[in-house]
């Protein structure tokens, strides 16, 4: 129970001033992003955008290319072409302002076992440059919220995988982003530690206008109102509501519309 | 007319800011040295067995004339400890770099690369980091040494200081830089082999040059072109109050050289660091 309610920040929506002639930016925008590997090309031709307070799932296979792009967003990676933006601020242009927006839980965990719970968000905090009373402040907030306040002291390594990634996901947060990126957040957790994470994401968006750009292979994590992206091969094969990609390709469900735009067989999930 | 905008967002970054950033990783730093107590010991321990046991064979053996900055005849002892004050340094900048190699295999380098700080910065708070672990680990080692009798002025621990600020920085930003060319943690033993036993050896550390040069000048030529000899050097005159200059240049010239290598092979845009995802990834 705690993990779905817990896991919201506190933090509330943040104003955005707004001109009367502009129009809304999107929180992340791709534009022709192409990545090769030496001769692998692993990403062709890359674009689509993800809008303000909007819950983007980026569906696709195990090699589709989902985590390259990530690097790219995070710019772990240089962008060998095309351009990336987020809230408008070119990712290669301006990485400090674009990076400051920006939350990220990648695939593999990213925490440091042998400090503690506290001691893991106190050290993101200060490498965002938030001073050390406020980033007490903060951790003891989001590990109130997400049912962590008695493991404050614990070693991150005797948390359960579930735990680690509301870890993850509330240290995320602690910057205050506006878009958070998750690359397979639930992969190992069982059935419960997933609903959970997914519907406390879900709340972010809801509640708090986060934008959340949610890479799966799992078809039972996208919801029929969510925006969604099909990456296959290094390329984006759909995008658009769930609803109108399913009716585009003649499909009565996202794993139809899914086999019928890659042409693969599967079945509840993607994995090759 | 309409017109697409960015989201506003404060640019650049406060003196404050940058603060909390290096302390904050100084601090991890610190946190990791003080929970591996196997790291600490053993980095004590390895000096340590080299001056109980190694110097007091070789104690007998070796000759060693006067040469600056000693003023009188000295106890091998005595001459050897700059150059494994040096190997602490050495061996934790090494040590650094497989920290770095290890945390980008598990994916906590990523916390650092993707903070909004310019990654020169971070590199160079990683750096200072690890220096200042390798300052405690000299100091402790020194405190030691003294009750063998390897007493130098007491003004020397201080006059010490910035030569070992330096020698750490070189070090570590060799290591930094020897980080971002290793693809994986299992290739990390031939750094072992090609880096730190050749740069050890093959310097000031063991022997003066000049008894390296009666025995064969081609070594010399390598011992003298070795940073490492120059770090040792630097430390060693240092220790006695007084800077030798040539070592100073050439330490302070390669933890320059050093540091651009790793912070431009840490570049995302032309970095040498892996291009490919992690193991798992897609």
């Amino acid at each position: 129970m705690m993990a779905t309610d817990a896991l919201s920040t506190g933090h509330d929506k943040r104003e955005i001033p707004s001109r009367p002639d502009a129009v809304e930016v999107p929180a992340l925008s791709i534009d022709g992003v192409s990545h090769a590997y030496g001769a692998r090309q692993a990403l062709t031709d890359i674009g689509f955008s993800v809008a303000p307070a909007s819950f983007t799932a980026l569906l696709g296979l195990n090699g589709a290319g989902k985590s390259t792009l990530f690097s790219l967003i995070t710019r772990l990676f240089g962008i060998q072409r095309g351009n990336i933006g987020i809230f408008g601020h070119d990712i290669a242009q301006a990485p400090g302002e674009a990076l400051r927006l920006l939350g990220v839980v990648f695939q593999p965990r990213t925490l440091d076992l042998d400090l503690s719970v506290t001691q893991n968000l106190l050290y993101h905090a200060a490498l965002h440059g938030i001073a050390r009373r406020d980033a007490r402040e903060r951790s003891r907030e989001v590990l109130a919220r997400i049912g962590l306040a008695d493991r404050d002291g614990s070693k991150v390594r005797d948390l359960s995988g579930g735990q680690m990634r509301r870890l993850e996901i509330a240290r995320a947060l602690l910057h205050r982003p506006r878009l958070l990126l998750l690359d397979e957040a639930t992969v190992g957790l069982d059935v419960k530690a997933r609903a959970d994470i997914l519907n406390h994401v879900r709340r972010l968006v809801a509640e708090q206008g986060i934008s959340v750009l949610w890479a799966t292979h799992l078809f039972d994590e996208i919801g029929s109102n969510d925006d969604l992206v099909v990456l296959h091969q290094g390329q984006v094969l759909a995008r658009g509501k769930v609803a109108r990609v399913i009716a585009d390709t003649g499909g009565n469900d996202i794993n139809t519309a899914f086999m019928r735009l890659t042409g693969t067989a599967q079945s509840g999930s993607l994995t090759s | 007319m309409t017109s697409a905008t960015t989201t506003p967002v404060r640019s650049g970054f406060s003196p404050a800011e940058y603060f909390t950033c290096l302390s904050g990783i100084v601090w991890r730093e610190a946190l990791r040295f003080l929970h591996q107590r196997e790291r600490f010991i053993s980095a004590l321990v390895r000096p340590l067995v080299w001056l109980f046991i190694f110097a007091a064979g070789f104690r007998q053996v070796l000759g060693l004339s006067i040469i600056p900055p000693y003023e009188t005849y000295i106890l091998y002892e005595v001459y050897i400890a700059p150059g494994l004050m040096a190997m602490i340094q050495l061996f934790n900048g090494m040590q650094s770099s497989l920290s770095m190699v290890y945390d980008r295999e598990m994916g906590n380098m990523r916390t650092l690369l993707v903070s909004p700080l310019p990654r020169w910065f971070l590199l160079s708070c990683k750096l200072l980091a690890g220096t200042a672990v390798s300052l405690l680990q000299v100091y402790a080692f020194l405190m030691i040494a003294w009750f063998w009798d390897i007493a130098p002025p007491p003004m020397g621990y201080l006059t010490v200081l910035p030569a070992l600020v330096l020698s750490g920085l070189m070090l570590g930003a060799l290591g930094m830089l020897i980080s971002s060319g290793i693809k994986q943690l299992e290739n990390f033993a031939g750094v072992m082999n090609f880096v730190i036993f050749p740069m050890f050896f093959a310097s000031s550390a063991l022997y003066p040059l000049w008894r390296i040069l009666e025995s064969s000048p081609m070594l010399y030529y390598v011992c003298l072109f070795n940073p490492f000899t120059h770090a040792v050097e630097l430390i060693r005159f240092a220790l006695y109050g007084q800077i030798n200059w040539i070592s100073l240049a050439v330490v302070g010239g390669c933890t320059i050289a050093f540091m651009v290598g790793a912070i431009l092979a840490y570049d995302p845009s032309r970095g040498l660091i892996r291009r490919g995802p992690a193991g798992g990834e897609t």
